[in-house]
């Protein structure tokens, strides 16, 4: 069982004709008795994990890849808790199943996972990559248990190629909000964009694993987090007054993702934001809403968040509105959102000095790193530091002086990118 | 707080109750176009479907509906509260009790009551800031002085306002703590009106004047820093009480009060005039009593005329705190 919490960080005091309100929402899922919310979900969930593995003409390329999708798939399969509905699908010019054999689910137990290793083990590389494909047969099976938490891993080498670009992004469309989906390349023949892309519409993580070796122990935390899932399709449900236009939903911890293009209305003040399953964690959001400005001295509730686990209301946030003509009270920046405006500036600058780089623009891809190096330094986000540091060479933190080096690894490129939405929590 | 307290929401609905036939009483349908039990006319349309529960207020501004939380589920402004403001008009006898500019709620009390011409009551307690829960507590301090001030008429008034004080002290004692903060406490000012004679108590920096054609007088000193510094001749009147730290009281009602024994006065009043029973939130503006008079010269004769008055003074000097005023205006209609 588990129990929900939401707390607001903000500044509500607005200046004389202030429009703007924002606040960070930390939403917290503690096992039950923990964190004092409404509990929900009694007893194991049920559950549908499908591992969709690269099996493209590529992965033989070295035979090592191809070996250690292998390794991994079958230490997921170790991972699953006995119950759990699964899937194991090969997926090239289309999508193949691996185990059970028909399309389907089987539950797993010492003999399917067994079973399922077996089957694993006779994988074969050969074809091409369309990754469209391989979603909508996970959508499929997915389908057959439509109650259950689904998730899936995606894992590939290459760019989706072996089909049009349109039946990719259909594909991701008819899938957003059925599944959640995290997405792993392998190697640096994969491209970022594309599986970025896959990750934000599914509500899943995205990283690179530079070396195949590294692909086991990355399945293992996947798989650990996966089953730690206990409550399915959570979402916030944010109200603003009339009048208000929500600018912006985001999830800003543990890693950046933009739900307002994902929004569906309730009704013409109400709108729902998936955040997908939840297992024991805290996350972050960051909601800004423009309000109608009032007189100095009234009071606005800006927005209602409510946290929704299917129709079930579970934990509630208020973020208001208060006009002063206390200009100590308005100026006053909340730490919080501060630090998540700040942590949203980093990703957004070293995808565009990213960018700029490829594109040959040294200039402004030395402007945007630099900027990056300093506010990595500035919110203590070392991890990027790191990363940054394998990009250009840093002259001075404090300033953002930076030199773009003269040969980076595509791997340590790729690495910069896709971590770039991960931030540092703040202290509140 | 009001004498009469208000009745809570949802407490005191009517029951509920169908169409019933405007002659006879008896229930009637909705459609229907005769009285079943009397034969009479009934009237068609929505006049048939009386009487009709009172309608939940909406919003104040957009007059949206209002959710739980006191935010109108529309438009978003949050809803005054009914404390915000609030005015009895007893006739001769009157109170205004305001939020004033500048603080989120009223923390100020007040009680009046007038039984009959020449005999009152007032109680004013002024919610110490700086501790917890300290609306409740000059609530509570208010609610249980004044009855007992009521109650002892017969007694000697001098002992009758102890009393009161310290049934107020049980009752501020009795408030549960909210949060951080001292325990919870307020000021006291009681005045007992009788006849001629009035009875003034107080502890902290609540207020009684006598304001009348034959002199105007501060019936009350301050259990204040800035009180102190007069006393022993240290600084004058106007320059203490513009010190930051006039306002740190020396008596109080709370667990943590020193002494809960407050200082009496008591006075003869000749001739025709008004007792003015307020807090700081008024006298901040206007502390001396000629001033106060002088203020009072251009006010309506009645005491909610006077009461509103001062207190929109006090708002239009800044409103920098909760402001309450109770006017008894004795000797004009009395006899």
């Amino acid at each position: 069982m588990t129990s929900f919490t939401a707390a607001v960080y903000q500044n509500e005091y607005l200046p004389e004709g202030g429009s703007e309100v924002n606040a960070i929402v930390t939403v917290t899922a503690a096992a039950d008795g923990g964190a004092g919310g409404v509990t929900v979900g009694a007893g194991v969930p049920e559950a549908v994990e499908i591992i969709m593995i690269d099996c493209s003409g590529s992965m033989e390329q070295p035979a090592s890849k191809i070996r250690a999708a292998r390794d991994a798939t079958a230490t997921a399969v170790d991972c699953l808790r006995d119950g759990v509905w699964f899937a194991v699908v090969a997926g090239s010019n289309q999508a193949t199943m691996v185990y059970p054999a028909t399309v389907g689910l089987a539950q797993a137990s010492p003999a399917t996972k067994a079973a399922a290793k077996a089957a694993v083990g006779q994988l074969r590389a050969g074809g091409g990559t369309a990754i469209g494909s391989w979603l909508r047969m996970a959508n499929s099976l997915f389908d057959t248990r439509p109650q259950a938490i689904h998730h899936a891993i995606l894992l590939t080498d290459g760019k989706d190629e072996s089909e049009r670009h349109e039946e990719f992004v259909a594909a991701l469309e008819s899938c957003q909000g059925r599944f959640q989906c995290d997405c792993r390349g392998v190697g640096t023949n994969w491209v970022v964009s594309e599986l970025r892309a896959v990750a934000a519409a599914l509500l899943g993580t995205v990283d690179i694993i530079p070396d195949p070796s590294g692909m086991e122990a990355d399945f293992r935390s996947i798989m650990d987090s996966a089953m730690g899932k206990a409550v399915a399709s959570v979402a916030l449900r944010v109200w603003a007054p009339q009048g208000a236009t929500v600018t912006f939903v985001k999830q800003v911890s543990p890693t950046i993702d933009d739900l307002t293009p994902k929004a569906t209305a309730v009704n013409a003040l109400t709108s729902d934001y998936p955040t997908g399953s939840w297992g024991t964690e805290s996350r972050d959001y960051h909601v800004c809403v423009q309000v109608k400005p009032a007189a100095v001295g009234a009071e606005m509730l800006a927005g209602r968040v409510s946290l929704m686990v299917g129709d079930q209301p579970v934990s509630q946030a208020l973020i208001k509105a208060i006009w002063t003509d206390d200009a100590a009270l308005s100026t006053r920046m909340n730490n919080a959102v501060a630090h998540y405006t700040g942590q949203a500036e980093l990703a957004q600058a070293i995808q565009e000095g990213l960018e700029a780089r490829k594109a040959g623009d040294e200039a402004t891809a030395t402007t945007k790193l630099g900027r990056a190096v300093q506010l990595a330094a500035q919110s203590g986000n070392d991890a990027t530091t790191r990363l940054l540091a394998k990009v250009v060479e840093v002259e001075d933190a404090d300033t953002g002086t930076v030199h773009l080096k003269r040969t980076v690894e595509t791997a340590d490129e790729m690495a910069l990118d896709t971590r770039s939405t991960k931030t540092t929590r703040v202290k509140h | 707080m009001s004498t009469t307290p208000l009745p809570a929401p949802g407490s005191a609905e009517a029951p509920e109750r169908g169409p019933t036939c405007p002659a006879c009483g008896e229930p009637v349908g909705d459609e229907d176009r005769f009285c079943e039990a009397c034969g009479a006319d009934l009237p068609v349309g929505p006049a048939a479907s009386m009487p009709v529960e009172p309608e939940v207020a909406g919003c104040v501004t957009c007059g949206g509906a209002v959710g739980d939380d006191g935010y109108c589920g529309v438009c978003g402004l949050k809803q005054p509260d009914p404390h915000d403001r609030e005015e009895l008009d007893l006739g001769w006898a009157a109170g205004v009790s305001d939020r004033g500019l500048h603080h989120p709620t009223n923390e100020d009390a007040m009680f009046l009551s007038a039984p009959r011409p020449g005999m009152a009551v007032a109680v004013v307690c002024d919610g110490v800031s700086s501790s917890s829960n300290a609306m409740a507590a000059a609530g509570a301090a208010a609610r249980a002085a004044g009855p007992v001030l009521l109650d002892t008429a017969g007694t000697d008034p001098k002992a009758a306002i102890a009393e009161a004080a310290a049934a107020a002290q049980q009752a501020v004692i009795a408030v549960p703590r909210v949060g951080d903060g001292e325990s919870p406490s307020c000021t006291f000012v009681a005045a007992a009106l009788r006849d001629g004679e009035l009875t003034v108590g107080w502890l902290g920096d609540s207020r009684a004047y006598w304001l009348s054609p034959s002199g105007n007088r501060r019936l009350t000193t301050d259990d204040s820093w800035a009180a102190m510094q007069v006393d022993a001749g240290v600084l004058t009147e106007e320059a203490a009480e513009a010190d930051p730290r006039a306002h740190s009281i020396t008596g109080w009602l709370g667990a943590d009060a020193p002494v809960a024994v407050p200082r009496v006065t008591q006075i003869e009043l000749a001739g025709p005039g008004r007792v003015v029973v307020c807090s700081d939130g008024l006298w901040n503006y206007a502390s001396d009593a000629d001033r106060l008079a002088g203020l009072l010269e251009g006010s309506p004769p009645d005491a909610v005329g006077a009461a509103r008055h001062l207190a929109q003074f006090a708002l239009d000097s800044g409103g920098h705190d909760n402001i309450t005023v109770v006017v008894l205006a004795v000797g004009e209609r009395t006899p």
